[in-house]
Protein backbone atom coordinates (compact mmCIF):
# COMPACT_ATOMS: atom_id res chain seq x y z
CA UNK A 1 0.00 0.00 0.00
CA UNK A 2 1.24 3.46 -0.80
CA UNK A 3 2.33 5.97 1.76
CA UNK A 4 -0.51 8.37 1.21
CA UNK A 5 -2.98 5.52 1.53
CA UNK A 6 -1.38 4.61 4.87
CA UNK A 7 -1.54 8.18 6.13
CA UNK A 8 -5.17 8.68 5.20
CA UNK A 9 -6.22 5.20 6.28
CA UNK A 10 -8.44 6.22 9.21
CA UNK A 11 -10.63 8.18 6.80
CA UNK A 12 -11.13 5.62 4.12
CA UNK A 13 -13.18 2.74 5.40
CA UNK A 14 -15.26 1.86 2.37
CA UNK A 15 -14.09 0.77 -1.05
CA UNK A 16 -11.37 -1.49 0.24
CA UNK A 17 -10.49 -2.88 -3.16
CA UNK A 18 -9.02 0.40 -4.30
CA UNK A 19 -6.23 2.23 -2.57
CA UNK A 20 -7.05 5.76 -1.57
CA UNK A 21 -4.63 7.24 -4.03
CA UNK A 22 -6.18 5.33 -6.89
CA UNK A 23 -9.61 6.38 -5.71
CA UNK A 24 -8.56 10.00 -5.47
CA UNK A 25 -7.47 10.02 -9.08
CA UNK A 26 -10.40 8.00 -10.36
CA UNK A 27 -13.15 9.82 -8.47
CA UNK A 28 -12.72 13.26 -10.07
CA UNK A 29 -12.47 11.60 -13.46
CA UNK A 30 -15.69 9.70 -12.88
CA UNK A 31 -17.39 12.92 -11.78
CA UNK A 32 -16.14 14.92 -14.72
CA UNK A 33 -16.39 12.50 -17.62
CA UNK A 34 -20.17 12.52 -18.28
CA UNK A 35 -20.41 16.31 -18.32
CA UNK A 36 -17.21 16.77 -20.30
CA UNK A 37 -18.19 14.15 -22.86
CA UNK A 38 -21.44 16.02 -23.37
CA UNK A 39 -19.58 19.27 -24.00
CA UNK A 40 -16.98 17.64 -26.23
CA UNK A 41 -19.51 15.76 -28.38
CA UNK A 42 -22.16 18.47 -28.56
CA UNK A 43 -20.07 21.64 -28.33
CA UNK A 44 -16.38 21.26 -29.22
CA UNK A 45 -16.69 18.78 -32.09
CA UNK A 46 -19.67 20.58 -33.69
CA UNK A 47 -17.78 23.90 -33.58
CA UNK A 48 -14.74 22.33 -35.24
CA UNK A 49 -16.88 20.37 -37.71
CA UNK A 50 -18.15 23.71 -39.01
CA UNK A 51 -14.78 24.06 -40.72
CA UNK A 52 -15.17 20.61 -42.33
CA UNK A 53 -18.71 21.38 -43.55
CA UNK A 54 -17.73 24.81 -44.86
CA UNK A 55 -15.20 23.30 -47.27
CA UNK A 56 -17.72 20.98 -48.91
CA UNK A 57 -19.53 21.67 -52.17
CA UNK A 58 -22.79 20.33 -53.47
CA UNK A 59 -26.48 21.00 -53.08
CA UNK A 60 -29.12 19.91 -50.57
CA UNK A 61 -30.80 17.49 -52.96
CA UNK A 62 -27.78 15.51 -54.19
CA UNK A 63 -25.77 15.89 -51.01
CA UNK A 64 -22.48 17.57 -50.22
CA UNK A 65 -18.98 16.20 -50.79
CA UNK A 66 -15.66 17.31 -49.33
CA UNK A 67 -13.76 19.32 -51.95
CA UNK A 68 -11.56 21.47 -49.70
CA UNK A 69 -13.13 24.54 -51.23
CA UNK A 70 -11.17 27.19 -49.32
CA UNK A 71 -12.45 29.84 -51.70
CA UNK A 72 -15.74 29.76 -49.79
CA UNK A 73 -14.17 32.01 -47.15
CA UNK A 74 -13.21 34.78 -49.55
CA UNK A 75 -16.53 34.36 -51.38
CA UNK A 76 -18.77 34.56 -48.32
CA UNK A 77 -16.81 37.45 -46.81
CA UNK A 78 -17.12 39.50 -49.99
CA UNK A 79 -20.75 38.54 -50.52
CA UNK A 80 -21.90 39.28 -46.96
CA UNK A 81 -19.47 42.05 -45.96
CA UNK A 82 -22.42 44.44 -45.72
CA UNK A 83 -24.18 42.31 -43.09
CA UNK A 84 -20.90 41.72 -41.25
CA UNK A 85 -20.14 45.42 -40.98
CA UNK A 86 -23.73 46.09 -39.98
CA UNK A 87 -23.46 43.47 -37.21
CA UNK A 88 -20.33 45.14 -35.84
CA UNK A 89 -21.91 48.55 -36.10
CA UNK A 90 -25.25 47.62 -34.48
CA UNK A 91 -23.62 45.55 -31.73
CA UNK A 92 -21.08 48.32 -31.06
CA UNK A 93 -23.72 51.05 -30.90
CA UNK A 94 -25.97 48.92 -28.68
CA UNK A 95 -23.05 48.13 -26.34
CA UNK A 96 -22.24 51.83 -25.96
CA UNK A 97 -25.92 52.60 -25.36
CA UNK A 98 -26.09 49.81 -22.74
CA UNK A 99 -23.05 51.28 -20.99
CA UNK A 100 -24.47 54.80 -20.99
CA UNK A 101 -27.79 53.58 -19.61
CA UNK A 102 -26.34 50.87 -17.39
CA UNK A 103 -23.33 52.41 -15.65
CA UNK A 104 -25.26 55.10 -13.74
CA UNK A 105 -27.85 52.47 -12.81
CA UNK A 106 -25.19 50.06 -11.51
CA UNK A 107 -23.46 52.90 -9.65
CA UNK A 108 -26.74 53.97 -8.11
CA UNK A 109 -27.55 50.40 -7.04
CA UNK A 110 -24.11 49.83 -5.53
CA UNK A 111 -23.71 53.08 -3.60
CA UNK A 112 -26.89 55.13 -3.38
CA UNK A 113 -29.87 52.81 -3.37
CA UNK A 114 -29.59 51.91 0.35
CA UNK A 115 -32.48 49.72 1.38
CA UNK A 116 -33.90 49.81 -2.16
CA UNK A 117 -30.84 48.01 -3.51
CA UNK A 118 -32.32 44.51 -3.51
CA UNK A 119 -35.53 45.76 -5.07
CA UNK A 120 -33.57 47.36 -7.92
CA UNK A 121 -31.53 44.20 -8.36
CA UNK A 122 -34.73 42.17 -8.55
CA UNK A 123 -36.19 44.60 -11.09
CA UNK A 124 -33.09 44.28 -13.29
CA UNK A 125 -33.28 40.47 -13.21
CA UNK A 126 -37.05 40.12 -13.52
CA UNK A 127 -37.32 40.81 -17.29
CA UNK A 128 -35.28 37.62 -17.81
CA UNK A 129 -38.29 35.69 -16.61
CA UNK A 130 -40.55 36.86 -19.39
CA UNK A 131 -39.92 35.29 -22.75
CA UNK A 132 -37.43 37.27 -24.83
CA UNK A 133 -39.43 36.66 -27.99
CA UNK A 134 -42.63 37.91 -26.37
CA UNK A 135 -40.82 41.03 -25.12
CA UNK A 136 -39.44 41.73 -28.58
CA UNK A 137 -42.91 41.33 -30.07
CA UNK A 138 -44.09 43.80 -27.41
CA UNK A 139 -41.57 46.30 -28.85
CA UNK A 140 -43.35 45.86 -32.18
CA UNK A 141 -46.51 47.01 -30.44
CA UNK A 142 -44.69 49.94 -28.85
CA UNK A 143 -42.91 51.14 -32.00
CA UNK A 144 -45.65 50.37 -34.53
CA UNK A 145 -46.68 53.15 -36.91
CA UNK A 146 -49.71 54.39 -35.02
CA UNK A 147 -48.59 53.82 -31.43
CA UNK A 148 -48.77 56.71 -28.98
CA UNK A 149 -44.98 56.83 -28.64
CA UNK A 150 -44.49 57.15 -32.40
CA UNK A 151 -47.18 59.82 -32.54
CA UNK A 152 -45.68 61.67 -29.57
CA UNK A 153 -42.24 61.69 -31.21
CA UNK A 154 -43.83 62.94 -34.42
CA UNK A 155 -45.57 65.74 -32.53
CA UNK A 156 -42.33 67.01 -30.99
CA UNK A 157 -40.60 66.63 -34.34
CA UNK A 158 -38.07 63.94 -33.41
CA UNK A 159 -39.58 61.69 -36.05
CA UNK A 160 -40.63 63.23 -39.39
CA UNK A 161 -44.38 63.25 -40.11
CA UNK A 162 -44.09 60.57 -42.77
CA UNK A 163 -41.35 58.70 -40.87
CA UNK A 164 -41.63 55.55 -38.86
CA UNK A 165 -39.86 53.84 -35.96
CA UNK A 166 -40.57 50.20 -36.67
CA UNK A 167 -38.53 48.61 -39.47
CA UNK A 168 -35.61 51.03 -39.07
CA UNK A 169 -32.02 50.67 -37.83
CA UNK A 170 -33.08 52.64 -34.78
CA UNK A 171 -35.68 50.00 -33.84
CA UNK A 172 -33.19 47.15 -34.23
CA UNK A 173 -30.45 48.87 -32.20
CA UNK A 174 -32.99 49.87 -29.53
CA UNK A 175 -34.19 46.27 -29.38
CA UNK A 176 -30.66 44.92 -28.97
CA UNK A 177 -29.91 47.55 -26.33
CA UNK A 178 -33.04 46.56 -24.47
CA UNK A 179 -32.40 42.81 -24.70
CA UNK A 180 -28.83 42.94 -23.42
CA UNK A 181 -28.98 45.79 -20.88
CA UNK A 182 -29.09 43.44 -17.84
CA UNK A 183 -25.94 41.68 -19.13
CA UNK A 184 -24.17 45.03 -18.86
CA UNK A 185 -25.66 46.12 -15.54
CA UNK A 186 -25.07 42.96 -13.50
CA UNK A 187 -21.25 42.65 -13.91
CA UNK A 188 -20.86 46.42 -13.48
CA UNK A 189 -22.88 46.25 -10.29
CA UNK A 190 -20.93 43.25 -9.01
CA UNK A 191 -17.55 44.94 -9.48
CA UNK A 192 -18.69 48.27 -8.00
CA UNK A 193 -20.37 46.61 -5.05
CA UNK A 194 -17.18 44.71 -4.17
CA UNK A 195 -15.19 47.92 -4.22
CA UNK A 196 -13.68 49.32 -1.04
CA UNK A 197 -15.39 52.69 -0.67
CA UNK A 198 -12.90 53.89 1.92
CA UNK A 199 -10.41 54.33 -0.94
CA UNK A 200 -12.63 57.03 -2.42
CA UNK A 201 -12.95 58.66 1.01
CA UNK A 202 -9.18 58.56 1.38
CA UNK A 203 -8.78 60.22 -2.00
CA UNK A 204 -11.23 63.01 -1.24
CA UNK A 205 -9.67 63.46 2.21
CA UNK A 206 -6.41 64.00 0.39
CA UNK A 207 -8.09 66.80 -1.58
CA UNK A 208 -8.88 64.94 -4.76
CA UNK A 209 -12.04 66.35 -6.32
CA UNK A 210 -15.03 64.01 -6.64
CA UNK A 211 -14.41 63.79 -10.36
CA UNK A 212 -10.72 62.97 -9.91
CA UNK A 213 -11.55 60.34 -7.29
CA UNK A 214 -14.11 58.82 -9.64
CA UNK A 215 -11.67 58.83 -12.54
CA UNK A 216 -8.63 57.57 -10.62
CA UNK A 217 -10.22 55.20 -8.11
CA UNK A 218 -13.74 54.10 -9.04
CA UNK A 219 -13.28 53.59 -12.77
CA UNK A 220 -10.03 51.56 -12.58
CA UNK A 221 -11.47 49.37 -9.81
CA UNK A 222 -14.59 48.80 -11.91
CA UNK A 223 -12.36 47.90 -14.87
CA UNK A 224 -12.91 44.12 -14.88
CA UNK A 225 -16.65 44.67 -14.51
CA UNK A 226 -16.67 47.11 -17.43
CA UNK A 227 -14.72 44.63 -19.54
CA UNK A 228 -17.02 41.76 -18.61
CA UNK A 229 -20.13 43.87 -19.21
CA UNK A 230 -18.90 45.00 -22.62
CA UNK A 231 -18.06 41.41 -23.65
CA UNK A 232 -21.30 39.96 -22.29
CA UNK A 233 -23.24 42.57 -24.26
CA UNK A 234 -21.22 42.75 -27.45
CA UNK A 235 -20.71 39.01 -28.07
CA UNK A 236 -24.36 37.95 -27.94
CA UNK A 237 -25.38 41.16 -29.73
CA UNK A 238 -23.11 40.47 -32.68
CA UNK A 239 -24.82 37.11 -33.29
CA UNK A 240 -28.36 38.32 -32.67
CA UNK A 241 -30.93 37.95 -35.43
CA UNK A 242 -34.20 38.15 -33.52
CA UNK A 243 -34.29 41.94 -33.32
CA UNK A 244 -33.42 42.45 -36.98
CA UNK A 245 -36.03 39.86 -37.90
CA UNK A 246 -38.87 41.21 -35.75
CA UNK A 247 -38.10 44.94 -35.60
CA UNK A 248 -36.32 45.49 -38.91
CA UNK A 249 -36.50 44.53 -42.56
CA UNK A 250 -34.02 42.82 -44.86
CA UNK A 251 -32.36 46.26 -45.03
CA UNK A 252 -31.39 45.76 -41.36
CA UNK A 253 -30.38 42.10 -41.56
CA UNK A 254 -27.28 41.14 -39.60
CA UNK A 255 -24.89 38.24 -40.06
CA UNK A 256 -27.02 36.07 -37.75
CA UNK A 257 -29.96 36.44 -40.15
CA UNK A 258 -27.76 35.28 -43.01
CA UNK A 259 -26.53 32.20 -41.10
CA UNK A 260 -30.09 31.36 -40.09
CA UNK A 261 -31.54 31.63 -43.58
CA UNK A 262 -28.58 29.91 -45.25
CA UNK A 263 -28.95 26.96 -42.88
CA UNK A 264 -32.73 26.73 -42.50
CA UNK A 265 -34.22 28.29 -45.63
CA UNK A 266 -31.77 28.13 -48.56
CA UNK A 267 -29.92 25.12 -47.10
CA UNK A 268 -26.58 26.39 -48.41
CA UNK A 269 -24.80 24.61 -45.56
CA UNK A 270 -21.17 25.36 -46.54
CA UNK A 271 -21.77 29.13 -46.70
CA UNK A 272 -23.64 29.09 -43.38
CA UNK A 273 -20.92 26.99 -41.75
CA UNK A 274 -18.19 29.30 -43.08
CA UNK A 275 -19.96 32.39 -41.73
CA UNK A 276 -20.57 30.86 -38.34
CA UNK A 277 -16.96 29.60 -38.19
CA UNK A 278 -15.71 33.12 -38.97
CA UNK A 279 -17.91 34.52 -36.23
CA UNK A 280 -16.57 31.99 -33.72
CA UNK A 281 -12.97 32.85 -34.61
CA UNK A 282 -13.69 36.57 -34.24
CA UNK A 283 -15.33 36.01 -30.86
CA UNK A 284 -12.45 33.83 -29.64
CA UNK A 285 -10.00 36.53 -30.71
CA UNK A 286 -11.96 39.16 -28.80
CA UNK A 287 -12.00 36.97 -25.68
CA UNK A 288 -8.30 36.18 -26.01
CA UNK A 289 -7.40 39.87 -26.29
CA UNK A 290 -9.59 40.71 -23.31
CA UNK A 291 -8.11 37.87 -21.26
CA UNK A 292 -4.63 39.04 -22.24
CA UNK A 293 -5.40 42.60 -21.18
CA UNK A 294 -6.90 41.96 -17.78
CA UNK A 295 -6.18 38.28 -17.04
CA UNK A 296 -8.36 35.21 -17.45
CA UNK A 297 -9.13 34.84 -13.77
CA UNK A 298 -10.27 38.41 -13.23
CA UNK A 299 -12.28 38.31 -16.44
CA UNK A 300 -14.16 35.12 -15.64
CA UNK A 301 -14.68 36.23 -12.05
CA UNK A 302 -16.15 39.53 -13.16
CA UNK A 303 -18.27 37.85 -15.82
CA UNK A 304 -19.68 35.29 -13.46
CA UNK A 305 -20.22 37.22 -10.25
CA UNK B 1 -20.45 67.88 4.01
CA UNK B 2 -23.09 67.30 1.34
CA UNK B 3 -23.36 70.37 -0.82
CA UNK B 4 -26.53 71.18 -2.82
CA UNK B 5 -24.54 70.19 -5.90
CA UNK B 6 -23.98 66.70 -4.46
CA UNK B 7 -27.66 66.39 -3.72
CA UNK B 8 -28.53 67.48 -7.25
CA UNK B 9 -26.10 64.93 -8.65
CA UNK B 10 -27.55 62.11 -6.51
CA UNK B 11 -31.04 63.18 -7.49
CA UNK B 12 -30.20 63.07 -11.19
CA UNK B 13 -28.56 59.68 -10.72
CA UNK B 14 -31.70 58.37 -9.04
CA UNK B 15 -33.95 59.72 -11.79
CA UNK B 16 -31.70 58.23 -14.50
CA UNK B 17 -31.69 54.83 -12.73
CA UNK B 18 -35.44 54.87 -12.34
CA UNK B 19 -35.68 55.70 -16.04
CA UNK B 20 -33.47 52.72 -16.91
CA UNK B 21 -35.66 50.38 -14.86
CA UNK B 22 -38.78 51.82 -16.49
CA UNK B 23 -37.14 51.15 -19.88
CA UNK B 24 -36.69 47.51 -18.82
CA UNK B 25 -40.33 47.29 -17.82
CA UNK B 26 -42.09 49.06 -20.69
CA UNK B 27 -42.49 45.91 -22.81
CA UNK B 28 -43.50 43.86 -19.79
CA UNK B 29 -46.19 46.41 -19.00
CA UNK B 30 -47.36 46.15 -22.62
CA UNK B 31 -47.40 42.33 -22.44
CA UNK B 32 -49.55 42.35 -19.30
CA UNK B 33 -51.84 45.12 -20.59
CA UNK B 34 -52.46 43.49 -23.96
CA UNK B 35 -53.38 40.17 -22.34
CA UNK B 36 -56.59 42.03 -21.40
CA UNK B 37 -57.10 43.60 -24.84
CA UNK B 38 -60.47 42.99 -26.46
CA UNK B 39 -58.88 42.76 -29.90
CA UNK B 40 -60.90 42.17 -33.03
CA UNK B 41 -59.31 40.18 -35.81
CA UNK B 42 -55.83 38.74 -35.86
CA UNK B 43 -53.71 41.62 -34.65
CA UNK B 44 -53.14 42.64 -31.07
CA UNK B 45 -51.37 45.95 -31.70
CA UNK B 46 -53.95 48.58 -30.72
CA UNK B 47 -55.92 48.85 -27.50
CA UNK B 48 -59.59 48.09 -28.09
CA UNK B 49 -61.05 47.71 -24.62
CA UNK B 50 -60.80 45.51 -21.55
CA UNK B 51 -61.73 41.85 -21.54
CA UNK B 52 -61.01 38.75 -19.48
CA UNK B 53 -61.89 36.34 -22.26
CA UNK B 54 -58.27 35.44 -23.08
CA UNK B 55 -57.58 34.69 -19.44
CA UNK B 56 -60.67 32.50 -19.33
CA UNK B 57 -59.40 30.52 -22.32
CA UNK B 58 -55.56 30.68 -22.30
CA UNK B 59 -55.16 27.73 -24.67
CA UNK B 60 -57.84 28.79 -27.13
CA UNK B 61 -55.37 28.91 -29.99
CA UNK B 62 -54.47 25.97 -32.19
CA UNK B 63 -51.10 24.51 -31.19
CA UNK B 64 -50.37 26.81 -28.26
CA UNK B 65 -51.10 24.27 -25.54
CA UNK B 66 -48.97 21.64 -27.28
CA UNK B 67 -46.08 24.12 -27.60
CA UNK B 68 -46.35 25.19 -23.97
CA UNK B 69 -46.42 21.61 -22.68
CA UNK B 70 -43.43 20.74 -24.89
CA UNK B 71 -41.49 23.69 -23.45
CA UNK B 72 -42.29 22.71 -19.86
CA UNK B 73 -41.25 19.10 -20.47
CA UNK B 74 -38.10 20.14 -22.28
CA UNK B 75 -37.11 22.57 -19.53
CA UNK B 76 -37.79 19.99 -16.79
CA UNK B 77 -35.80 17.23 -18.48
CA UNK B 78 -32.97 19.64 -19.34
CA UNK B 79 -32.82 20.85 -15.74
CA UNK B 80 -32.64 17.33 -14.28
CA UNK B 81 -29.84 16.20 -16.61
CA UNK B 82 -27.85 19.45 -16.52
CA UNK B 83 -28.02 19.76 -12.72
CA UNK B 84 -26.85 16.17 -12.15
CA UNK B 85 -23.98 16.52 -14.63
CA UNK B 86 -23.16 20.04 -13.42
CA UNK B 87 -23.02 19.15 -9.70
CA UNK B 88 -20.59 16.31 -10.49
CA UNK B 89 -18.34 18.57 -12.58
CA UNK B 90 -18.41 21.32 -9.94
CA UNK B 91 -17.52 18.85 -7.17
CA UNK B 92 -14.57 17.59 -9.18
CA UNK B 93 -13.41 21.13 -9.97
CA UNK B 94 -13.58 22.42 -6.39
CA UNK B 95 -12.97 19.41 -4.15
CA UNK B 96 -10.30 17.56 -6.10
CA UNK B 97 -6.93 18.41 -7.55
CA UNK B 98 -6.17 16.75 -10.87
CA UNK B 99 -4.45 17.39 -14.14
CA UNK B 100 -6.66 19.01 -16.74
CA UNK B 101 -8.67 20.98 -14.20
CA UNK B 102 -7.88 24.29 -15.89
CA UNK B 103 -8.77 23.00 -19.35
CA UNK B 104 -12.05 21.61 -18.01
CA UNK B 105 -12.91 24.95 -16.44
CA UNK B 106 -12.26 26.59 -19.82
CA UNK B 107 -14.41 24.12 -21.71
CA UNK B 108 -17.26 24.72 -19.27
CA UNK B 109 -16.94 28.48 -19.69
CA UNK B 110 -16.67 28.57 -23.51
CA UNK B 111 -20.29 27.77 -24.48
CA UNK B 112 -21.41 30.71 -22.34
CA UNK B 113 -19.15 32.99 -24.36
CA UNK B 114 -20.26 31.66 -27.74
CA UNK B 115 -22.97 33.55 -29.64
CA UNK B 116 -26.15 31.51 -29.62
CA UNK B 117 -26.40 31.52 -33.39
CA UNK B 118 -23.01 29.76 -33.57
CA UNK B 119 -24.11 27.20 -30.96
CA UNK B 120 -27.27 26.49 -32.89
CA UNK B 121 -25.66 26.41 -36.32
CA UNK B 122 -22.72 24.24 -35.25
CA UNK B 123 -24.98 21.71 -33.57
CA UNK B 124 -27.31 21.60 -36.58
CA UNK B 125 -24.34 21.03 -38.89
CA UNK B 126 -23.17 18.21 -36.62
CA UNK B 127 -26.62 16.58 -36.47
CA UNK B 128 -26.85 16.82 -40.27
CA UNK B 129 -23.43 15.18 -40.59
CA UNK B 130 -24.48 12.40 -38.23
CA UNK B 131 -27.79 12.06 -40.03
CA UNK B 132 -29.81 12.49 -36.81
CA UNK B 133 -33.48 13.40 -37.22
CA UNK B 134 -34.09 16.61 -35.33
CA UNK B 135 -36.85 16.73 -32.74
CA UNK B 136 -37.42 16.63 -28.98
CA UNK B 137 -34.30 14.53 -28.31
CA UNK B 138 -31.95 16.88 -30.17
CA UNK B 139 -33.56 19.78 -28.29
CA UNK B 140 -32.77 18.13 -24.94
CA UNK B 141 -29.17 17.49 -26.10
CA UNK B 142 -28.79 21.11 -27.17
CA UNK B 143 -30.37 22.60 -24.05
CA UNK B 144 -28.23 20.52 -21.68
CA UNK B 145 -25.16 21.62 -23.64
CA UNK B 146 -25.76 25.35 -23.20
CA UNK B 147 -27.18 25.27 -19.65
CA UNK B 148 -24.47 23.03 -18.16
CA UNK B 149 -21.99 25.91 -17.77
CA UNK B 150 -24.49 28.00 -15.81
CA UNK B 151 -25.10 25.09 -13.43
CA UNK B 152 -21.38 24.47 -12.88
CA UNK B 153 -20.70 28.14 -12.19
CA UNK B 154 -23.59 28.51 -9.73
CA UNK B 155 -22.71 25.31 -7.85
CA UNK B 156 -18.99 26.07 -7.88
CA UNK B 157 -19.56 29.47 -6.28
CA UNK B 158 -21.61 27.83 -3.54
CA UNK B 159 -19.03 25.06 -2.98
CA UNK B 160 -16.19 27.54 -2.74
CA UNK B 161 -18.10 29.46 -0.08
CA UNK B 162 -18.68 26.28 1.95
CA UNK B 163 -16.53 25.31 4.94
CA UNK B 164 -14.43 22.27 3.93
CA UNK B 165 -13.82 21.52 7.60
CA UNK B 166 -17.36 20.24 8.07
CA UNK B 167 -16.80 17.61 5.40
CA UNK B 168 -13.38 16.78 6.84
CA UNK B 169 -14.88 16.45 10.30
CA UNK B 170 -17.43 13.96 8.99
CA UNK B 171 -14.69 11.90 7.39
CA UNK B 172 -12.53 12.08 10.51
CA UNK B 173 -15.51 10.69 12.42
CA UNK B 174 -15.50 7.68 10.13
CA UNK B 175 -17.97 8.62 7.42
CA UNK B 176 -16.89 7.44 3.99
CA UNK B 177 -16.91 9.74 0.99
CA UNK B 178 -20.35 8.64 -0.16
CA UNK B 179 -21.93 9.16 3.26
CA UNK B 180 -20.23 12.54 3.59
CA UNK B 181 -21.55 13.57 0.20
CA UNK B 182 -25.07 12.42 1.01
CA UNK B 183 -25.32 13.70 4.60
CA UNK B 184 -23.14 16.80 4.56
CA UNK B 185 -22.21 18.15 1.15
CA UNK B 186 -25.50 17.80 -0.72
CA UNK B 187 -27.71 19.21 2.09
CA UNK B 188 -25.38 22.19 2.44
CA UNK B 189 -25.42 22.56 -1.33
CA UNK B 190 -29.23 22.50 -1.53
CA UNK B 191 -29.75 26.28 -1.91
CA UNK B 192 -27.16 26.32 -4.70
CA UNK B 193 -28.85 23.40 -6.41
CA UNK B 194 -32.20 25.16 -6.13
CA UNK B 195 -30.77 28.35 -7.63
CA UNK B 196 -29.05 26.44 -10.43
CA UNK B 197 -32.26 24.54 -11.22
CA UNK B 198 -34.31 27.72 -11.41
CA UNK B 199 -31.72 29.38 -13.65
CA UNK B 200 -31.47 26.31 -15.88
CA UNK B 201 -35.25 26.01 -16.20
CA UNK B 202 -35.62 29.70 -17.00
CA UNK B 203 -32.90 29.66 -19.67
CA UNK B 204 -34.24 26.51 -21.28
CA UNK B 205 -37.87 27.59 -21.40
CA UNK B 206 -36.90 30.94 -22.92
CA UNK B 207 -34.47 29.65 -25.53
CA UNK B 208 -35.28 30.57 -29.07
CA UNK B 209 -32.11 30.65 -31.18
CA UNK B 210 -30.63 27.21 -30.54
CA UNK B 211 -34.11 25.65 -30.65
CA UNK B 212 -34.81 27.43 -33.93
CA UNK B 213 -31.94 25.50 -35.50
CA UNK B 214 -32.44 22.11 -33.85
CA UNK B 215 -36.18 21.63 -33.27
CA UNK B 216 -37.09 19.91 -36.53
CA UNK B 217 -40.89 19.62 -36.50
CA UNK B 218 -41.13 20.11 -32.73
CA UNK B 219 -42.63 23.44 -31.63
CA UNK B 220 -41.70 25.04 -28.30
CA UNK B 221 -43.39 28.09 -26.78
CA UNK B 222 -40.82 30.63 -28.10
CA UNK B 223 -40.89 28.98 -31.53
CA UNK B 224 -44.68 29.19 -31.54
CA UNK B 225 -44.57 32.92 -30.73
CA UNK B 226 -41.96 33.54 -33.42
CA UNK B 227 -44.01 31.63 -35.99
CA UNK B 228 -47.12 33.54 -34.99
CA UNK B 229 -45.34 36.92 -35.11
CA UNK B 230 -45.81 37.15 -38.87
CA UNK B 231 -49.58 36.81 -38.74
CA UNK B 232 -50.07 38.54 -35.40
CA UNK B 233 -49.38 37.06 -31.98
CA UNK B 234 -52.61 35.97 -30.26
CA UNK B 235 -53.33 37.58 -26.84
CA UNK B 236 -53.26 34.14 -25.25
CA UNK B 237 -49.47 34.30 -25.59
CA UNK B 238 -49.54 37.43 -23.43
CA UNK B 239 -51.69 35.59 -20.90
CA UNK B 240 -49.19 32.74 -20.62
CA UNK B 241 -46.18 35.09 -20.45
CA UNK B 242 -47.88 37.09 -17.68
CA UNK B 243 -48.81 33.92 -15.80
CA UNK B 244 -45.21 32.67 -15.98
CA UNK B 245 -43.92 35.98 -14.66
CA UNK B 246 -46.43 35.93 -11.79
CA UNK B 247 -45.33 32.39 -10.95
CA UNK B 248 -41.65 33.45 -10.76
CA UNK B 249 -42.47 36.47 -8.59
CA UNK B 250 -44.46 34.18 -6.29
CA UNK B 251 -41.50 31.75 -6.09
CA UNK B 252 -39.19 34.63 -5.20
CA UNK B 253 -41.47 35.76 -2.37
CA UNK B 254 -41.70 32.20 -1.02
CA UNK B 255 -37.91 31.93 -1.18
CA UNK B 256 -37.54 35.29 0.58
CA UNK B 257 -39.91 34.09 3.30
CA UNK B 258 -37.85 30.94 3.80
CA UNK B 259 -34.63 32.93 4.01
CA UNK B 260 -36.10 35.35 6.54
CA UNK B 261 -37.41 32.47 8.65
CA UNK B 262 -34.15 30.56 8.69
CA UNK B 263 -32.25 33.76 9.46
CA UNK B 264 -34.59 34.38 12.41
CA UNK B 265 -34.20 30.82 13.59
CA UNK B 266 -30.44 31.11 13.43
CA UNK B 267 -30.57 34.33 15.43
CA UNK B 268 -32.70 32.66 18.07
CA UNK B 269 -30.34 29.73 18.36
CA UNK B 270 -27.43 32.10 18.67
CA UNK B 271 -29.17 33.85 21.56
CA UNK B 272 -30.00 30.71 23.50
CA UNK B 273 -26.69 28.95 22.91
CA UNK B 274 -24.14 31.71 22.50
CA UNK B 275 -21.20 29.36 22.86
CA UNK B 276 -22.28 27.21 19.94
CA UNK B 277 -23.12 30.27 17.94
CA UNK B 278 -19.47 31.03 17.68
Amino acid sequence: MSESGEAAAPRGQAGGWLTLRRRNTLLPLALVIPGMLWLIIFYAIPIISQLWISLQTGNPDDGFAQTWNWAIYADSISEYSEQMLRSLQYAGTATIACFIIGFPLAYFMAFKAGRWRNLFLLLVILPFFTSLIVRTVAWQTILTDDSWITNALKTVGLVPQDGRLLATSFAVIAGITYNFLPFMVLPLYASLERMDRTLVEAATDLYASRWTAFRKITLPLAGPGIFAGVLLTFIPAIGDYINAQLLGTSQQYMIGNVIQSQYLVVREYPTAAALSFIMMVVVLLIIAVAARLIGTKRLSEAAVA
Amino acid sequence: MRTPLDRLRDGLLGVWSLGAVVFLFVPIFVIVLFSFNDNQGRFNFTWQGFTLRHWADPFGVEGLQQAFVTSLGLAALTTIIAVILGVCVALALVRHKWRGRGATGGLVFLPLATPEVVLGAALLGWFLTLGLIRGFVTLVIAHVMFTLGYVVITIRARLEGMDVHIEEAAMDLGANQWTTLRKITLPLLAPGIAAASLLCFAISIDDFVVSNFNAGQTVTFPLFVYGAARQGVPPQVNVLATAMLLFVVLLMFVNLGFQRRSARRQNREMETTPALGL
